[in-house]
């Protein structure tokens, strides 16, 4: 404890434990705030993200739940209109397609097709991606699905700073709010602020600034670009990175300004590329007036239009790593 | 309570059941002549199940409905000018002309809300008895649904949900016989719905659900119960829908003589019948008169409201919104 009671500190913790941290403080702070989800007790979360929570809140407040994925969530839109603050944890993404009608027809529509009359405030987090020999059924970047559906708010956390502090800005959110968590970056640690600070929704972090191209790249590969952005440097290359944290609301004027003075754009998400995200980036950015400074066609490097396979090879082969997207911006910066 | 006997609870629940059929009557009327839009499910002899569920509920309960929800509305207390404004496309309508007679929800009476989806209401009524539960109250949360939902995989994980963790909710079949075409004899192997309730080891009973004495005393059990933290109770009630599923519908899958044999049993006629010792004829009259001359008030308030706006549809998306 520092002598000025409300300082914030900044400590190094991993993404789950400071996914954690705003989990505890969120609870801590309103009573209606409670997790629900398979395994998030006494288990600690399929990913060990809940942890210690129930013996600190007890099990009406970190509740298990049977393997039940649209009644949980269709629970949560429930308690959420009866006054509560959900929180729902998916333990894989990819069982979302077992919850979409309360996603998407229920707890997404109700505060439109109601006139306004109620709102669903509630929070499901789960984690997407691949990199952990899960195969096609458990390792999965959905985020267009989400994005696609007015109603929806989804974030994407890169960082253990974002991970808690976007996390507590959805949890204070009166909308639902889809939080896709990164499997590989569970484990990642970084600089994390003791506070309960929020991070706003709906603003575009710029990771680093270089004047010959700029990356946009979400979850996993926010990490990736950074790195990869190093290796262009030494090659004499300028990479600014950009990271838009949320995809709904999305802060497209970041990345226009920024597309504006490099003239050259690099998109580079995990999920594929037909229909991707990616691919209503690249249309803000051509439909803005960013589109009269572009010196190169907007690039997208993306996974492969296929099921994330299994064997490490071919998993690897199936999304960008870091040397596709040195390769691919360098391409852009040299050709153009 | 005795709904035949007590002048207060017959009269109510008379009032209840006619406001419900004049409401629907005047609704297909209006779609009839060209003067309402879209679609809509009409209950139109079922009016016994909403009628004497709602009775056995209080102020702060909830219900959830479904597509064919105008009864639960009513039941519970809903502004038939709202309801009627939203039907006819207008700003003053319940969602301010964004929902419809599929998505009509009036938060003051605890209706969480008509659903297009089938089962879809089952899970959010747990989800509010776990709110209720959590907040240690005494509301209850009675979830509206027809035989189709029982095969819906969200009735089945709302209702274990519900069971497991001993929530105050009462799940209400309205058994109509008919989920669009496919009778309950196609899409059953149980004969009765409420045997479903024993695989979640729940009571489960079944009544007339053309007799509101019946389905209250049923409600009224499960509530109790419900409130007592004694958890869940599914209660079917068998009733028949005499219009189509919606307004396409040619009835084809059904006969002309089914559907006269079940108009023999409606169930207004029926409870007139038996309040006759309780109220009077001129008292019959005046619950007819009363709910025919509300329903026309509310089509002439509805009407001269103003017409739903499409200027500020973008910013109705989120709540909140500061973006």
């Amino acid at each position: 404890m520092t002598a000025v009671l409300d300082a914030t500190n900044t400590r190094t913790l991993t993404y789950a434990e400071a996914v954690r941290e705003a989990l505890g403080q969120a609870m801590e702070a309103d009573e209606r705030v409670f997790l629900l989800g398979e395994d998030v007790g006494t288990y600690g979360g399929a990913f060990g993200v809940t942890g210690d929570l129930v013996h600190r809140f007890g099990e009406e407040r970190v509740r298990d739940t049977p393997i039940s994925e649209l009644g949980i969530v269709g629970a949560a839109v429930g308690a959420a209109l009866a006054g509560m603050r959900p929180i729902v944890e998916i333990q894989f993404s990819d069982f979302t397609a077992q919850a979409m009608d309360q996603i998407v027809n229920q707890a997404a529509k109700i505060h439109f097709m109601l006139g306004g009359a109620a709102t669903v405030p509630m929070v499901l987090r789960t984690p997407g991606g691949s990199g952990t020999g899960a195969a096609a059924q458990h390792s999965q970047s959905l985020e267009a699905w989400f994005a696609h559906v007015p109603g929806l708010k989804v974030v994407m956390p890169a960082t253990p700073a974002d991970a808690k502090g976007l996390l507590l800005a959805a949890i204070d959110d009166p909308n639902p709010v889809i939080v896709l968590e990164h499997k590989l970056l569970y484990k990642q640690s970084g600089p994390v602020p003791d506070g309960a600070e929020r991070v706003r929704l709906g603003e575009t972090a710029v990771r680093r600034t270089g004047g010959d191209v700029t990356i946009v790249a979400t979850g996993v590969m926010v990490s990736r670009a950074l790195e990869a952005a190093e290796t262009l440097a030494s090659q004499g290359i300028q990479a600014s990175v950009l990271d838009p944290r949320t995809l709904r609301p999305l802060d497209d004027q970041t990345i226009v300004d920024s597309v504006t003075a490099t003239g050259r754009a690099l998109l580079v998400q995990e999920a594929p590329k037909t229909g991707g995200f990616m691919a209503e980036i690249a249309a803000r950015i051509v439909e803005s007036s960013a589109f009269g400074h572009l010196r190169a066609p907007v690039a997208r490097l993306c996974g492969l239009d296929v099921p994330i396979p299994y064997a490490p090879q071919l998993e690897r082969a199936a999304v960008p790593q870091v040397e596709d997207i040195v390769r691919e911006a360098s391409e852009l910066v040299n050709r153009w | 309570m005795d709904l035949t006997k007590d002048a207060a609870a017959a009269r109510e629940t008379l009032r209840t059941m006619w406001t419900i059929r004049r409401f629907e009557e005047a609704v297909d009327d209006l779609f009839a002549r060209g003067l309402m839009h879209g679609t809509m499910h009409l209950s139109i002899g079922q009016e016994a199940v909403p009628a004497g569920a709602c009775l056995a509920l209080r102020e702060g309960d909830y219900i959830t409905s479904t597509h064919r929800g105008h009864g639960h509305c009513i039941a519970r207390g809903a502004e038939l000018d709202a309801m009627m404004a939203e039907l006819l496309a207008k700003e003053t309508g319940y969602c301010r002309g964004r929902g419809g007679s599929m998505h009509i929800a009036d938060v003051a009476t605890g209706n969480l809300g008509a659903n297009g989806i089938v089962a879809g209401g089952v899970p959010i009524a747990a989800g509010a008895g776990l709110a209720v539960k959590l907040r240690g109250g005494e509301q209850v949360v009675v979830s509206f649904f027809g035989d189709g939902a029982v095969n819906e995989g969200a009735w089945h994980e709302g209702v274990n949900l519900a069971a497991i963790w001993d929530l105050p909710v009462v799940f209400v079949c309205e058994n109509n016989h008919y989920g669009m075409s496919m009778s309950v004899g196609r899409a059953f192997k149980v004969q009765r719905l409420a045997e479903r309730a024993a695989a979640y080891g729940i009571p489960g009973v079944t009544v007339d659900g053309n007799d509101p004495q019946a389905v209250h005393d049923a409600v009224s059990d499960a509530v109790h119960r419900a409130r007592a933290g004694q958890g869940p109770t599914l209660v079917e009630a068998v009733t028949y829908r005499w219009k189509g599923h919606s307004k396409s519908d040619k009835n084809l899958y059904r006969t002309r003589e089914e559907i006269e044999s079940w108009r023999e049993q409606d169930p207004i006629a029926r409870f007139e019948r038996a309040v006759a010792g309780t109220l009077s004829e001129v008292d019959i009259a005046a619950c007819r008169d009363e709910a025919r001359d509300r329903v026309r008030e509310a089509i002439r308030t509805a009407s001269a409201a103003p017409d739903a706006r499409a200027d500020s549809l973008t910013d109705a998306v989120y709540a909140g919104s500061d973006r």
